[in-house]
């Protein structure tokens, strides 16, 4: 096994925890956009799908320069944020959290909306014939039935986290131990005369965690279908 | 025990208006072909489809009624409904499933009836299981167990033997004959096949593009006697089992006379139902001798019907009980047959419900 330098353990454990917290901040709302998406007809639903799935697709350069636009010290909201309650975003990890929130959405919602499709929604009306009211449903048939595609959805999107760089470096920069996560530190090795062998680890180490949770997810998923099927 | 449904929907260009009773306890079959109307009844019953207008009531408590703006939510309806695709939780085993219901009525029903119900429907060796690992007929079987267990005040069952294959379909059948004798509450069953409405109702509504065409009790239907296009398919005779005779038969008597079929060792004083269909029935003059067929009954011809360009079907009391003979009008000529006329009838097979169960007579 390779030894990594302090910095790069640094980078490695940055990353695990700016992509668990996106994970875990996203999560609410990836569940309840999944279930208004699942669930519910309205005017206009096509438009709302197309923004909420619009993070996988925009330029991640041009979703952090939007974030440093609402969320910059110097921006009406960041600002605001600042000013009142002391809360900064910008050269933060916080901001990488949030940066990396919003680019793996998506991938929660997806999956969530998944398996709450495929939860046939007739259950819900066997649970009413049975007496069990709107809460009562959805605490014990809706959600122990879309857990597997919560737990692939959040798993998805750690991994996908892990490798987010436009937008954190556009938003929060490129700061070792506050932002300078595992595709930072990658892209700084590169910058680094003589630096290859630390990017040439670094990128091993990523390609790694990828196929180790993206094969999770797929485990998570297929022992669902097994079970419920 | 009364049920009291009248119904006004529109739904696209189909249009339903009903309008039944059922004051007896007992199954009540809706039966008609699909697209009929049959499930949007029951699913306006158990509250999953709000009726443009109309009046549902069960046993004088109104579930829904447009006047007064009277809707009940599904949840405090208290209508079991068992799907035609059973909709068992899968993420839960099967005694999670059963107590669903159990575990939230208001009016719960004792421990004591858990045990009865898994008894009833033979659920012993499956409680542990998931519905994964359930054959077709075994999801059923935990379906109607599970609306059991929430004490509904009324049951009702949408086509549940509908998309099992015939051996499931025999195998579900005498669960629910138990059903229909030990239950409670009145069962309305949904179906389009007459041999389960024959064998499970006691009352029939035959519904037709969203109308009743008519209702009347089993018996009435086995004779052809509810719509207009439903031929007689025979007689269903309630009957009960007298004992085993030296001859080694079996004796049912009925009002109107007394059957012998092969011998059963269920008790006397069982309440069996039986059927003859039109088709084992023949006719005779006088009253013969000498003949293989066990049962020969003494009858009175009722009345007289062409079926089809050669058949007849001759409708006959025997006592109070009817029965039905399809011969040839060929035959009606030959032997000058007419209404209010005495004739033998000879009865070549009887169909004794295989595992047709106790019950219904034990407790009377």
């Amino acid at each position: 096994m390779m030894s990594l330098s302090d910095a790069e353990i640094e980078a490695l454990l940055l990353s695990l925890r700016v992509s668990s917290v996106a994970v875990v901040v996203a999560l609410p709302f990836a569940f309840a956009a999944a279930l208004l998406l699942a669930r519910k007809n309205f005017p206009g639903k096509i438009l709302v799908d197309a923004i909420l799935h619009a993070p996988l697709v925009l330029p991640p350069v041009a979703m952090g320069y939007l974030l440093l636009i609402v969320f910059g010290t110097r921006a009406g909201l960041g600002g605001f944020l600042y000013e009142q309650f002391g809360i900064r975003f910008v050269f933060n990890w916080t901001g990488a959290v949030l940066a990396s929130a919003i680019l793996t959405f998506p991938f929660q919602m997806r999956a969530i909306r998944l398996s709450l499709e495929s939860a046939d929604a007739g259950l819900g009306d066997a649970a009413r014939t049975l007496g069990a009211r709107a809460f009562d449903r959805f605490r014990n048939v809706t959600l122990p039935l879309a857990l597997p595609g919560v737990a692939a959805g959040a798993i998805t999107a750690f991994a996908a986290s892990l490798g987010e760089f436009g937008a954190i470096i556009t938003f929060v920069s490129n700061i070792p131990g506050q932002t300078r996560t595992l595709p930072l530190a990658i892209y700084t090795a590169l910058q680094t005369p003589g630096g290859e062998a630390a990017a040439a680890r670094l990128a091993a180490l990523s390609i790694l965690l990828a196929l180790v949770f993206m094969t999770l997810a797929e485990f998570v998923q297929r022992r669902a279908k097994d079970r419920f099927a | 025990m009364s049920v009291d449904v009248r119904i006004r929907h529109r739904l696209g260009a189909f249009a339903l208006d009903v309008a039944f009773q059922s004051d007896a306890p007992g199954v009540t079959a809706l039966f008609g072909p699909s697209g009929a109307g049959k499930t949007s009844i029951v699913h306006a019953i158990a509250g999953l489809l709000r009726p443009d207008e109309g009046r549902i009531a069960v046993d004088g408590r109104v579930l829904f009624d447009s006047a007064t703006r009277t809707d009940l939510a599904v949840e405090d309806r208290r209508v079991g409904l068992v799907f035609q695709d059973a909709r068992l939780f899968p993420h839960m085993n099967v005694r999670d499933n059963l107590l669903f219901g159990w575990r939230r009525a208001k009016e719960c029903a004792g421990e004591g009836e858990i045990g009865r119900v898994i008894e009833l429907l033979g659920l012993e060796g499956l409680l542990s299981r998931k519905p994964a690992r359930l054959s077709g007929g075994e999801k059923s079987r935990v379906a109607l167990g599970r609306a059991l267990l929430a004490s509904p005040s009324l049951l009702l069952l949408d086509e549940p033997l509908a998309s099992l294959d015939a051996s499931r379909k025999a195998e579900i059948l005498p669960y629910l004959e138990r059903l229909r004798d030990e239950a409670k509450m009145p069962i309305f069953h949904v179906s389009h096949a007459v041999d389960e409405v024959l064998r499970l109702a006691d009352r029939v509504v035959v519904l037709r593009d969203g109308r009743v065409e008519g209702e009347g009790s089993v018996f009435d239907f086995a004779a052809g006697e509810i719509g207009q296009l439903l031929p007689a398919t025979g007689a269903v005779i309630d009957a009960r089992l007298e004992g085993v005779r030296d001859d080694g038969l079996s004796v049912l008597s009925f009002p109107g006379g007394v059957l012998s079929v092969a011998r059963t060792e269920l008790p006397p004083g069982t309440r069996l139902r039986v059927r003859i269909r039109a088709e084992d029935v023949l006719l005779a003059r006088e009253e013969p001798r000498a003949i293989s067929a066990n049962n020969v009954l003494a009858t009175r011809i009722s009345s007289i019907r062409a079926e089809g360009a050669s058949q007849a079907d001759v409708h006959l009391l025997c006592g109070g009980t009817r029965l039905v003979a399809r011969i040839t009008q060929a035959s009606v000529k030959r032997l000058g047959l007419k209404e209010g006329e005495a004739v033998y009838a000879v009865v070549k097979s009887v169909i004794l419900d295989p595992h047709a169960l106790r019950a219904r007579g034990a407790l009377e």
